[in-house]
């Protein structure tokens, strides 16, 4: 690892300054994914800013403003912590079940709100600094540049909109579930001033800048994840299908939330995970369920028409009929409350 | 094993030195007991030696020009040094450590605790696990410099009634889950089992508060304590992996920790 600075923040305000006069500088807070980059050298900080004890850790009712009735969780508030509260458990259950899909014990102990939003791609040629990538170094002349994966051993990369400069995904399952729960993720930046990003426009698809993985600047600091009030804690999944029964990134995920009247859909939210560089709202499935009957073929069809826009590469065309299938099985799941 | 140089407590003479050397220590070491031979240790490490306890005139010299804490370099030798503190097993700890150094490398390397084992090294094998303030983290992805104040508790530390103590002398009482492993043959080789003992020791509180897993059946239920099937177990423990693959034997020996009833070990023949 290279050598850094270490220094910790008092607070909100001298945190994002301090991050702001430095643009190699960058927050340390959970450490699950940022010190294992750095270990690999493919994260070159001079400086890291301990934020992990900041005060922005609470999950709380929101008693006012747009997501009155929705609940707001801490940036820096573990991941377990947010899988386990009473409201999210009972209000939210499918981001409860999306925390817990991903990672395992230990590091869900470690991970923060805020961080697990930034996680890094899992990209073997993105993590291997020998391997050319454009992410790790864009626009790089002295050595190998271009997209390793394109051409490469590619089976667990993205079917939904990559770019020619890069076709990794992006690996968090939390932010699947938010994603479909349209939640808004708070920042405040060295100036004081505060922002919110919808969800969907929190994360980037690659296009010609693969390095950004997100419309975060830096300095920027996430204070709060807030989730609108909705009707979907009833029927809900989110479903996890992996190499290996736990403790593995998906190859598909599916958030999947349905709001119903009698045998009617008066609204659905489906998110995919593990097929593209942000979570992927299924926004053409959503809308041909909406107002038809919670039924097997109706599911299948919505399923179908969204995997019709996949575009797989060389090895990850079986991703396209496990998306078909999961997501029908992840409205099934969320119809029937029960996971077989 | 028994070592002639352990005896209850410490003479009046050791804790005034101690006292001198170590001021922020005395009291967590009169309060949790320290070993003779430990002290005579940290002297020796603080280049002391055995003089210092029997000359009070050494002792002023020792005192004198020593550094204030047992375990810090001079920080010239260290590039972006920090000083931390932070407790290990009970005992208060102070040293200074570059910036980059993990809390697994900080036990093994400078602490002198090789219990937490070194596996990937990157966060995927579980083998480094230690319960930091009641909760199992990995200490190969937790910077030394962000435990200050924290508790640490090694599998150094699970044991009870240390060597050294008055009523259990230099026999310690094993963990109930170090005792389960050991009936139950939960490993071969051994290199993941501290990390798998650490981590079943605070998967069986997590269980107790209510903690959900993926696997759990209605995420909505109120929380309260969680009874271990089978699948659960398998499921909490995914971040420990065993290349011997002792699993069946770590979820039975769990299983009887949390249950407190004796848990039959089966074995099939392959047919």
């Amino acid at each position: 690892m290279r050598p850094f600075k270490y220094t910790t923040a008092k607070d909100v305000t001298s945190a994002v300054q301090q991050l702001a006069g430095n643009p190699q500088a960058k927050f340390l807070a959970g450490g699950t994914n940022l010190l294992d980059l750095m270990k690999e050298d493919v994260e070159r900080p001079d400086e890291l800013v301990d934020i992990s004890r900041l005060s922005l850790t609470q999950i709380r009712p929101i008693a006012s403003g747009a997501n009155q009735g929705g609940i707001s969780l801490g940036g820096l508030g573990k991941n377990t912590d947010a899988a386990n509260h009473p409201l999210v458990r009972q209000n939210y259950p499918l981001l409860s079940q999306a925390i817990l899909a991903g990672a395992s014990g230990q590091i869900r102990n470690m991970a923060t709100n805020g961080g697990n939003l930034l996680q890094r791609t899992r990209c073997p040629y993105f993590y291997e600094v020998a391997m050319p990538c454009n992410k790790r170094e864009p626009g790089r002349i002295d050595g190998p540049s271009g997209c390793g994966a394109l051409e490469g051993i590619n089976r667990m990369h993205a079917i939904f909109g990559w770019s020619e400069k890069c076709v990794a995904v992006y690996p968090s399952d939390m932010a699947v579930a938010l994603a479909a729960l349209d939640a808004v993720v708070k920042v405040q930046n060295a100036a004081g001033q505060e922002r919110s990003i919808p969800f969907t426009d929190f994360h980037r698809l690659p296009g010609d800048t693969p390095e950004k993985d997100t419309n975060l600047n830096h300095g920027e600091l996430i204070t709060a994840i807030e989730l609108p009030q909705n009707k979907f804690a009833d029927r809900s999944y989110y479903l996890k299908v992996r190499d290996r029964a736990s403790y593995a990134f998906a190859l598909v995920s599916v958030a999947a939330a349905l709001e119903m009247d009698g045998n009617r859909i008066v609204q659905s939210r489906i998110a995919l995970g593990g097929v593209a560089h942000k979570p992927w709202r299924a926004l053409k499935a959503e809308k041909m369920l909406v107002g038809k009957e919670a039924t097997e073929a109706n599911f299948k069809l919505a399923a179908a028409a969204e995997m019709a826009d996949a575009k797989p590469l060389e090895h990850n065309k079986f991703k396209v009929e496990l998306g078909n299938r999961s997501i029908v099985r992840a409205l099934l799941v969320a119809m029937d409350g029960h996971k077989s | 094993m028994k070592d002639e140089n352990e005896t209850p407590q410490l003479t009046e003479d050791e804790k005034k030195l101690f006292e001198d050397l170590m001021p922020e220590d005395l009291d967590e070491i009169l309060d949790t007991g320290v070993n003779r031979r430990h002290f005579l240790k940290l002297l020796t490490l603080a280049g002391g030696g055995m003089l210092a306890a029997q000359s009070a005139a050494a002792e002023q010299v020792f005192s004198r020009s020593l550094p204030p804490s047992s375990g810090s370099l001079a920080p010239a030798t260290i590039e972006n040094g920090v000083n931390v503190s932070f407790k290990v097993n009970g005992m208060v700890r102070k040293l200074m450590v570059d910036s980059r150094m993990t809390l697994l490398d900080t036990l093994r390397e400078r602490l002198e605790l090789t219990g937490s084992k070194k596996g990937c090294d990157q966060g995927q094998c579980g083998a480094c696990t230690v319960i930091v303030d009641g909760r199992r983290v990995l200490s190969c992805l937790t910077l030394a410099a962000s435990c200050e104040g924290r508790s640490v508790k090694t599998i150094e530390g699970l044991a009870q009634g240390n060597a050294g103590s008055s009523d259990a002398p230099s026999l310690d009482r094993l963990h109930p889950m170090q005792a389960a492993f050991l009936k139950h043959d939960g490993f071969q080789c051994g290199f993941c089992t501290s990390g798998q003992i650490c981590s079943a020791v605070a998967l069986l509180e997590e269980a107790k508060n209510g903690d959900a897993s993926y696997v759990t059946e209605n995420i909505r239920q109120k929380p309260g304590p969680v009874q271990l099937s089978i699948e659960e177990i398998r499921e909490r423990m995914s971040g420990n992996l065993c290349r011997c693959g002792a699993y069946p034997n770590i979820v039975a020996a769990i299983q009887e920790v949390h249950s407190g009833k004796p848990v039959e070990q089966t074995w099939q023949l392959v047919g």
